[in-house]
């Protein structure tokens, strides 16, 4: 049986210079749903995924991966033990074609065998819906395009867990109600970590919620729950008495 | 045709080139292309960790010379027979690219040009310092008697194209084979964007290493091939002169494409073959040359060839 949490934190904390960004979060990742992560710019968001997926060096805690200390490892490891990353500035191979980027993302688990990576490359344009963009540069894509093409090559990798950092960020609305559908369609295949700013994302897709502010956990519920916090109220409209 | 089908023809096609290139030009021309098919295995692996891994050395006359001197100290020397001594370049080229890769890849983008170029500096410096062994600038000549390997003697004309011919060959074919691997698509996805390839799960550190010690075996047989074929061992090939031409070379064939470093030695060596035979300024016309290029054709001959006609070119 699947463990509750794929994902667990233990005291993470990062401190750069005199600035602590993270400061002891404990955090559960629970396994096959959707978690967003929200909180005020600067809460330290991105610093605490950083930490997780290994780009940046935690300063102290751990990180539990499906019942792993992962702390220790470089980033690449944690991703070849099936965490998936994608950036909050969307970071693809601008020069080469969409087909080639994703194909990139699938060597890595299928470069042995061709025709299985032929199809999953295929699986995974299909399923953003660019399939029919395959051999356009990537770099020529638009903006909303690009994004997809992003979640394409963590989508191909078949993660475990794959974390969204900001995924709506500069999207058209349109765009947006496009992309709740697409995520939603993914739970179940895999646990989504969100970072989101955008309410409408998060209250239409995630599972469970987890607010950071000022580098500490101050909330975890249901979309309700979090909805209904005055803390979580207070930390977003700035007010202090609460 | 498919990609690989088209970029095999294309391959073949340049062999069969070079091939017919042999019995088609008088013999000055010939000799030539002797010499500038060995500086294009040169060229071509430099460009391997130039053109298709995005890491800028400025330091690879030391493989090349590893390869020349391991080849040609083991010779005179050691009075090693000569396919143990083409072996023993190699080795000396590629121990060298492993423990310099190893040290100069904890750096990036200029500071990998000054470490690269510092370890050039050292190794000339060595050469020089073993003067009584390595005859210093004066250099030291191979005998033909040495130059001989299975009974065929590579100080005539055929022998020299033949073996030349072979030598590129089999580093050409290699190389178009480890680009069109899941290994050379990955140092292009690192030249791209080297934290998006570690963020999709690739030791990107470890493909460098890789890169950078088949980039420096390269360049040593190039070394070796050199030595073997005509007859001269000197530390002018250790120079920085010698670590600048490969870039020139890729730089106007075509960064990042297999062909490219052939065409740019090809074109460079007749543009100064060309220019000195009209005027004693023939550097200046190199350079006038070079400037247009560079302000026309950016991406080299190749790299014009791939964005303007031919996307598939490897």
């Amino acid at each position: 049986m699947a463990a509750i949490n794929i994902l667990e934190t233990k005291g993470l904390t990062k401190v750069y210079g005199g600035v602590t960004a993270n400061s002891d979060v404990d955090f559960t990742l629970p396994t096959g749903k959707i978690t967003a992560l929200i909180g005020p710019n600067g809460a330290g968001k991105s610093t605490f995924v950083g930490m997780v997926s290994g780009r940046t060096e935690a300063t102290r805690g751990q990180v539990i991966f499906a019942g792993r200390d992962i702390s220790a490892l470089p980033a690449h490891k944690r991703i070849q033990l099936g965490i998936a990353y994608t950036f909050q500035i969307t970071s693809i191979f601008p020069r080469l074609t969409v087909h080639e980027n994703v194909a990139i993302a699938a060597r890595r688990l299928f470069g042995k065998k061709p025709a299985i990576l032929a199809s999953k490359i295929t699986a995974a344009l299909g399923k953003v819906d660019i399939a029919d963009r395959a051999d356009q540069i990537a770099g020529d894509l638009s903006y909303g395009h690009k994004r997809l093409l992003e979640i394409a090559m963590g989508l191909v990798q078949e993660p475990r867990v794959f974390i969204l950092d900001e995924p709506t960020q500069g999207l058209a609305e349109s765009e947006v109600a496009g992309f709740i559908a697409l995520i939603k369609s993914l739970a179940g295949e895999t646990t989504i970590l969100l970072i989101e700013h955008n309410m409408t994302v998060v209250m239409g897709a995630a599972d469970w919620i987890t607010v950071l502010d000022q580098g500490m956990v101050l909330a975890n519920g249901t979309p309700e729950e979090i909805s209904e916090n005055t803390a979580v109220q207070a930390a977003y409209l700035g007010k202090t008495d609460a | 045709m498919t990609v690989r089908r088209k970029s095999a023809t294309l391959h073949l096609s340049v062999l069969a080139a070079l091939v017919a290139l042999f019995f088609i030009l008088p013999p000055y021309h010939s000799g030539n292309l002797s010499r500038i098919m060995v500086l294009a295995i040169y060229a071509m692996g430099f460009n391997i960790l130039f053109g298709y891994t995005g890491l800028l050395s400025l330091g690879h006359a030391m493989f090349f010379a590893a390869g020349m001197y391991g080849f040609g100290l083991s010779i005179n020397l050691g009075g090693a027979p000569l396919p143990v001594a083409f072996l023993i370049g190699m080795a000396s080229a590629t121990a060298l690219a492993a423990v310099t890769g190893f040290l100069a890849l904890r750096t990036t983008g200029v500071a990998f040009m000054i470490v690269t170029l510092m370890f050039a500096q050292t190794a000339y410096l060595v050469v020089l310092y073993f003067g009584s062994y390595t005859r210093g600038d004066e250099g030291f000549v191979i005998q033909s008697a040495e130059r001989m390997i299975f009974g065929i003697d590579l100080t005539t004309e055929g022998a020299r194209y033949v073996t030349a011919l072979l030598l590129f060959s089999a580093c050409f074919l290699a190389l178009a084979r480890v680009i069109g691997s899941p290994f050379g698509r990955t140092l292009v996805a690192i030249r791209e964007n080297e934290e998006r390839a570690r963020m999709l799960g690739y030791d990107t550190g470890v493909h460098k290493l890789k890169a950078m010690i088949l980039s420096g075996l390269i360049s040593g047989i190039a070394g070796a091939a050199y030595a073997m074929l005509f007859g001269y061992v000197g530390a002018t090939f250790a120079t920085v002169q010698y670590s600048i031409f490969p870039l020139l070379w890729v730089l106007l064939g075509g960064a990042g494409t297999t062909i490219g470093p052939l065409l740019g030695v090809f074109f460079m060596f007749y543009l100064i073959d060309f220019s000195s035979s009209v005027t004693t300024a023939y550097m200046l016309v190199a350079g006038v040359v070079l400037v247009l290029l560079t302000m026309f054709a950016p991406q080299g001959l190749m790299g014009e060839m791939r964005k303007r006609v031919f996307p598939w070119l490897p």
